[in-house]
């Protein structure tokens, strides 16, 4: 399998034909349209190593992200980061390729965080590791964190080890009425603190926040929090966007913020996740004002589903920036052949 | 060197700021790596990010290679000058520009020291939890240079998995902003490829880091093993029971015996190995994870588990650990500190064959490491003064470099690859993984002027050796000549 992902690639250099990298096809919806012929990746599967005690799994990319965590469920362990799967077709390639993180990151750290090695095809067709199996390596630089977020632009990726850790003794979720004003003070008063937060959502009102960690520990966190015990299973539901919020057809835009940030005060309905760092909205405003307000926060701004397709869907990067990332690109991926325009129309 | 440049590097700092004269540039010589030493044609001293700027333009201007340096206090040689190249000392950028307590991060500059940092922000009831052993002097550009760790990487991660954003100098005078205070900012993630970087893309002039909230108790466990397999086997337990400590180190008996001789830490000098387990938190989780601790080490054949009474104990358990470098240096005239990590699993198989290796060349070997994160520092004893000496430990520490290859591991865990180990890296990579490499620099610094001839070998050195990775039984540069 890996020789075939191989041939194709090296075919695809010959003839300059730009491939279009999928696994399950869970977040086709995610970012710009690529072109090029699809190169499917989802056959090459399967969990290469997991050994619970070294708190690292290796597997191959196409293996469906849901059996990842069945596995490390029955070994009382899990992805720190939480990821989103939108669909039970969502991949361990496709979890890396979008670095999307889900409600425990500003606590239990992001996907690139996690990444600790991977193996792919760059752009000549060459197969490389880069990065390994342990926690700590600083030998070359670290293309496997590189690979995180590049949305398949850099190199098709065959096999990834991410740090995995133990699932918490015990959760709880606990709800509170709050005016949008009072929420941030409160979760700036519960920053300050040592608590074991491990999410929250604030919508319409209610700000659910999740505490994780031993019992006695939970114990104490719970009597000092107060609120009313409310249902776990949000958590999921809201890292996959099933809530009635996520639905409807509607521009819907991912805003990350400092967590102290103040309120957006623009237009539609708003989504809080992160302690404040992460805003979701759905508005019909104008890519340009949103993130006009955003920048002035110290921010970014993603059109995550719905809207223009055509428009900038991430953040535009300052000149500069832009061709860093043009010259990157060329280094890894010479022939522009990996998911040309899906991140930033440039490359 | 040549007029043209000296008078536009006159022109570009004031006079306080360029060293030129033999007894100014010797300090400059060598950072932590004093096994290496070069003399720079000179050394610069900015004090603003202009004058850093109009350094940099002369250095294109005439093909000068520059080398940043921090504080030097380094280990792999990433900061050692090269003879025809300036020495970039970061050491006048050193502001907190800001704690926000509020957000939880502070914008420093890179001359600032790792432990000034969570001195700053103390008073917020926050700390910077990257903690190198040197923190008290190096400095966190440094830090963004090598991704330094410390002996709580396990639980908070190692320097990239704290920064937020940087400022960077290219070559050709662009400041890039890397990162944002905002989570996941667009595009690539430039942020981890700066990290640990070396110095070979870019001048970093600011960073932004993570603050933490300081947990409200720290609480250390010491355990006594009769074998070094069976405390190797008690990490595994301990993190196979769902425990995440904070800090997890072990010591084999050489090092328990140099360490107690040195601090009196009131460690048990008989045991094979000790292993320190710290647990941080909330106060009734820590008395939780003691507890549950104590039952592992135990149960996984500890010969003796003791929980420090008070935080001067605890502070002192610590004090052996933090302290086993020097005392290594006082049983010794010359030690070398080798790196390396592994997978865990491993472990046991490892210290084995570092005993075997170091009987065939004759050296003492103590061990001293990050047990919960599989990084070793075997410190290879020596007398540099005895010829041969030096040589033999050298490659009885590549030896030990390829051993960690081998079985999974890398060549360096958190000092870098520097000058030191671009002999090691040849094992551990391929010809196209070096290539690969070569080509992201290029996309940085396209005149190859940042510290060139640091982090990443040259293929042709790698061929020279004739110590090359080999994959799959096949040997690498098949298009290279043989001799």
């Amino acid at each position: 399998m890996e020789a075939d992902i191989v041939d194709r690639v090296r075919q695809a250099l010959a003839g300059k034909t730009p491939l279009q990298l999928r696994g399950g096809g869970s977040k086709d919806f995610y970012g710009r349209r690529a072109g090029g012929e699809i190169l499917d990746l989802s056959a090459h599967r399967g969990i290469v190593s997991y050994e619970p005690s070294e708190l690292v799994l290796t597997a191959k990319a196409g293996t469906p992200l849901a059996e990842i965590q069945a596995i490390l469920a029955e070994n009382g362990q899990m992805l720190p980061f939480e990821p989103p799967s939108f669909s039970p077709a969502a991949t361990l390639g496709g979890m890396v390729a979008a670095g999307l993180s889900g409600p425990r990151r500003p606590w239990g750290g992001s996907v690139r965080d996690a990444v600790l090695g991977v193996k792919i095809v760059n752009g000549k067709g060459e197969v490389l590791r880069f990065g390994g199996q342990v926690m700590k390596n600083v030998a070359g630089y670290d293309l496997s964190r590189l690979m995180v977020g590049a949305l398949g632009t850099l190199g098709v990726l065959l096999e990834i080890s991410v740090k995995v850790l133990p699932r918490p003794a015990a959760e709880f979720t606990r709800a509170f009425e709050l005016a949008p004003a009072a929420v941030a003070e409160k979760l700036a008063e519960w920053g300050r603190r040592p608590l074991p937060l491990s999410a929250t959502c604030y919508h319409a009102g209610r700000l659910h926040v999740r505490l994780s960690g031993g019992r006695a520990c939970l114990d104490g966190a719970l009597a000092l929090l107060g609120g009313e015990d409310a249902d776990p299973a949000l958590w999921p539901t809201l890292a996959d966007q099933q809530l009635p919020f996520f639905q409807g057809e509607g521009p819907l835009w991912r805003i990350a913020l400092p967590a102290a940030a103040p309120a957006l005060n623009l237009p539609g309905e708003c989504l809080v996740e992160w302690a404040g760092a992460l805003r979701w909205l759905r508005t019909d405003l104008s890519a340009k004002a949103l993130r006009q307000r955003v920048t002035s926060l110290g921010g970014h701004a993603t059109l995550f589903r719905g809207g223009d397709e055509k428009s900038a869907v991430f953040h535009p990067l300052s000149p500069a920036l832009l061709a860093l990332h043009q010259r990157l690109k060329r280094a890894l991926d010479p022939a522009g052949l990996f998911n040309p325009g899906r991140l930033y129309p440039e490359f | 060197m040549n007029p043209a440049f000296l008078s536009e590097l006159r022109r570009a700092l004031p006079a306080s700021a360029l060293l030129v004269e033999a007894e100014a540039l010797h300090p400059y010589e060598c950072d932590g790596l004093s096994a290496y030493r070069q003399v720079p044609l000179a050394v610069c001293l900015p004090d603003t990010l202009e004058q850093a700027r109009a350094v940099l333009a002369a250095c294109r201007t005439h093909q000068v290679p520059v080398v940043a340096r921090g504080a030097g206090t380094g280990l792999s040689g990433g900061a050692l000058p090269l003879a025809d190249g300036v020495v970039l000392s970061l050491a006048r950028f050193n502001r907190i520009l800001a704690i926000d307590a509020e957000n939880r991060l502070a914008r420093v500059q890179p001359g600032v020291r790792n432990l000034a940092i969570s001195e700053a922000a103390a008073p917020f009831g926050l700390y910077y939890a990257p903690d190198p052993s040197s923190q008290i002097a190096c400095s966190i550009g440094g830090n963004v240079a090598e991704n330094s760790g410390g002996v709580h990487c396990l639980k908070y991660g190692l320097t990239v998995h704290n920064l937020l954003a940087l400022k960077v100098l290219t070559l050709d005078g662009e400041l890039l902003e890397i990162g944002l205070e905002a989570p996941d900012s667009p595009g690539y993630d430039l942020l981890a490829l700066m990290t640990g970087s070396e110095g070979l893309l870019g001048l970093v002039v600011e960073v932004t880091v993570k603050l933490l909230v300081k947990p409200e108790r720290a609480q250390v466990v010491l355990a006594a093993f009769a074998s070094v397999e069976a405390a190797g086997a008690a990490v595994a337990d301990i993190i196979g029971a769902g425990i995440l400590p904070a800090g997890l180190e072990m010591m084999d008996n050489l090092s328990i015996r140099a360490a107690e001789d040195f601090v009196h830490a009131g460690y048990p000098v008989d045991a094979a190995a000790i292993l320190l387990c710290e647990l941080d938190g909330a106060n009734a989780e820590v008395s939780e994870q003691i507890m549950a601790v104590r039952d592992v080490l135990l149960k996984s054949g500890a010969t003796e588990v003791r929980t420090a009474q008070d935080e001067a104990q605890r502070l002192k358990f610590w004090a052996g650990r933090k302290g086993a470098f020097p005392a290594v240096g006082r049983i010794s005239p010359d030690y070398y500190c080798m790196d390396g990590t592994i997978p865990r699993r491993h472990l046991a198989g490892v210290l084995g064959r570092i005993a075997e290796l170091s009987s065939q060349y004759g050296l003492r070997v103590a061990n001293v490491f990050h047990a919960g994160d599989g990084n070793l520092h075997p410190l290879i004893l020596f007398d540099a003064n005895l010829p041969g000496e030096m040589d033999r430990a050298e490659a009885l520490g590549a030896d030990i470099l390829r051993l960690c290859v081998e079985v999974g591991g890398t060549v360096t865990g958190e000092h870098g690859i520097g000058v030191e180990k671009l002999d090691a890296s040849c094992s551990q990579f391929t010809p196209e993984e070096l290539a690969q490499f070569h080509a992201v620099k290029a996309a940085f610094d396209p005149d190859g002027l940042l510290n060139p001839g640091k982090a990443v070998p040259t293929l042709h050195r790698c061929a020279e050796l004739g110590r090359m990775h080999v994959r799959g039984g096949q040997l690498p540069f098949p298009e290279l000549p043989r001799f």
